[in-house]
């Protein structure tokens, strides 16, 4: 069976692939809006947390005989912690300041990170295993679907809407939320803001190594596997805009769908839709698809 | 005359005897990145747009100034002319689409942007992807002076610096410059003043990256070549770093950072070899293969502790009230 001239097969594979990429801009499009939500800055570390996630994972495994579904909570654990350290010596310093020093320290963060992971594993990719329990690929009668594939969708829509969850519906999230409208007056119900703000960027740090640690297995583990995610998502999130939660997460999951299927189509473009996207939204909508200008 | 005057002569005088004290090629680059960075600064210290997508211009410019010398057969004074309009152009373009976003918006909207031409650039055929565009002539000036001879290039490229500068000194210091710094200051009140925000932003946007163009082409007829390190994202942020660290908002500030910055990654390798014999640490030796750690660190460091940079703090001290 054929989709205009397109075998069914390859079509869903190409979905499917494009579903993976989805869960991941996904994932760290809401990181990335929770974060901005609170401390008004667009981290641009994003990318580098996620590639520490893999490489956290990865290290885990070859010294310390960590596996797959351990690392899964270990390594954003270890990540967020990082990130923890980060805001509190770091980021701290600047909330009084413009946001653009946010993007620029948070920049020049990145280069480091880049460069001493490249400076101690090298530019080639680090292969991870895929864990035994999902290994091969199950018949589902249009197509034969790779287990682990169709897992990391699934843990990534389960997180994302996890997510949600608490902030849009628990009491959690409602001094999050409210916090993101007005920290003075939250502080002065006695909410401690300060530590408020540590525990959600680490939050959001620890979601983007999570995300590195579902890509470890499906691409090879390398250093700058994070910078070529992050400015994608920085399309995503000027498209999707960062007012909503569930913005963000249909969004990420609806430019993946349409990467994979521009791979199918027209390949010359796949690396540059989201981009087109991006300026057709700019010129149709320039607060975004869910956006409210702050 | 006035010491600002004086300066500027000594400058000049300093920019003419400098191809016999220093590599020539080394110095033509250097300036190339200087009128880059202050092209560059007319946005981010003078209007407030951070630009993270400066690289399309500088090597959009540099493809179209290679395309126009190499292989439609250009005299190089046409072939800069031809990098700059494209840069422009392109400017235009970028600039319409990010001015309709405020602040980190609009820094992740030119970033992108810039990643899209980076994309364009490496499957694009006239390019030559991965290759680079090679074997740029650098010809005859005006059909007269030979460009070969690397001092009178040299000379040809102050100028062209001198210019470029000339024209963003303009720029800052006139009534249009005014209202630049007015949005930088307070955009809804420059609105309000009924100034049209819009059409001073996109028309700063477009001088700065017609200048980034005039320094990337000038840059590919001193190298001879033209290759995709200039529209990498990496190189958007090496002329934010430039300008952060000489200072932002400075007239000179950018050309200090870019000869700094130029400098160092130059003699990052040499630098790492000494404090490797001072300190007996082995792991200093390697630094000059990651060059973007110091980049790096001098970028935290210049946001926590200095954000003023070199020449803004040098102002600073020289205003302070004595007494």
């Amino acid at each position: 069976m054929e989709i205009f001239g397109v075998p069914l097969q390859a079509m869903f594979g190409q979905l499917l692939l494009g579903l993976v990429n989805g869960s991941f801009y996904a994932m760290l499009s809401l990181g990335l809006a929770v974060i901005f939500g609170l401390l008004n800055i667009i981290n641009f570390t994003h990318g580098a947390v996620y590639m520490m996630g893999a490489y956290a994972a990865y290290i885990g495994m070859t010294a310390f005989g960590i596996g797959y579904w351990p690392a899964l909570i270990v390594a954003p654990l270890a990540v967020g912690v990082f990130g923890m350290v980060i805001e509190r010596t770091m980021l701290r310093w600047l909330y009084k300041l413009d946001h653009l020093y946010g993007l620029l320290l948070t920049f020049g963060l990145t280069l480091v990170l880049e460069g001493l992971f490249r400076s101690v594993f090298g530019v080639s990719g680090q292969p991870y295993p895929v864990p035994d329990a999902l290994r091969g690929a199950t018949d589902v009668g249009f197509m034969t679907l790779p287990n682990y594939r169709a897992w990391v969708v699934v843990a990534s829509l389960a997180v994302c809407v996890m997510t949600w969850y608490v902030i849009e519906r628990t009491r959690l999230g409602a001094y999050l939320r409210a916090g993101t409208e007005n920290p003075q007056l939250v502080q002065a119900f006695g909410v401690n803001v300060p530590l408020m703000i540590t525990l959600t960027f680490g939050f959001g740090v620890a979601l983007a190594a999570f995300a590195g640690v579902l890509a470890a297995p499906i691409i090879q583990v390398n250093p700058l596997m994070g910078s070529n995610l992050i400015i994608i998502v920085f399309a995503v999130v000027v498209i999707g805009g960062m007012g909503s939660i569930m913005g963000s997460i249909v969004t990420g999951l609806g430019l993946g769908i349409i990467e994979g299927l521009t791979k199918v189509y027209y390949p010359e473009a796949s690396s540059t839709v989201v981009f087109v996207i991006m300026a057709i939204v700019l010129i149709v909508r320039p607060a975004g698809l869910f956006g409210r200008e702050k | 005359m006035s010491r600002n005057a004086i300066g500027y002569a000594l400058l000049v005088a300093l920019g003419l005897v400098a191809p016999f004290v220093l590599y020539p090629i080394f110095l033509m680059q250097a300036l190339c990145f200087a009128l880059f960075a202050c092209a560059f600064n007319l946005l981010i210290g003078y209007t407030g747009l951070l630009s993270f997508g400066h690289a399309a211009f500088l090597g959009m410019a540099g493809y179209a100034m290679g395309q126009a010398v190499k292989v439609w057969g250009l005299p190089p004074e046409l072939g800069l002319l031809v990098g700059t309009a494209a840069a422009a152009l392109l400017g235009y373009v970028i600039g319409s689409l990010a001015i309709r976003r405020q602040g980190i918006y609009f820094a992740m909207i030119t970033l992108a942007l810039s990643q899209m031409l980076y994309f364009f650039c490496l499957q694009a055929k006239f390019t030559g992807g991965e290759d680079g565009l090679q074997g740029v002539p650098r010809g005859d000036l005006f059909g007269l002076i030979s460009l070969e001879d690397d001092r009178a290039l040299y000379y040809f490229v102050f100028a062209v610096f001198v210019f470029g500068f000339c024209i963003i000194h303009r720029a800052i210091h006139s009534p249009f410059g005014q209202v630049l710094t007015a949005i930088r200051e307070n955009e809804p009140r420059a609105v309000s003043l009924g100034y049209d925000v819009d059409k001073y932003k996109l028309l700063a946007f477009v001088i700065s990256a017609g200048l980034s163009g005039l320094a990337g082409s000038t840059k590919t007829l001193v190298l001879g070549f033209e290759t995709l390190t200039d529209v990498h994202w990496h190189m958007s942020g090496e002329v934010v770093l430039m300008t952060l660290l000489g200072g932002m908002g400075t007239v000179l500030g950018p050309v200090v950072g870019a000869f700094i910055v130029k400098t160092l990654e130059n003699r990052i390798g040499e630098f790492g070899e000494l404090l490797a014999a001072s300190t007996g640490i082995e792991w200093f030796k390697t630094i000059g293969d990651s060059v973007t750690i110091v980049t790096g660190l001098i970028f935290v460091i210049c946001v926590l502790a200095f954000r003023r940079g070199i020449v803004g703090e040098a102002l600073a001290l020289f205003r302070k009230p004595r007494g």
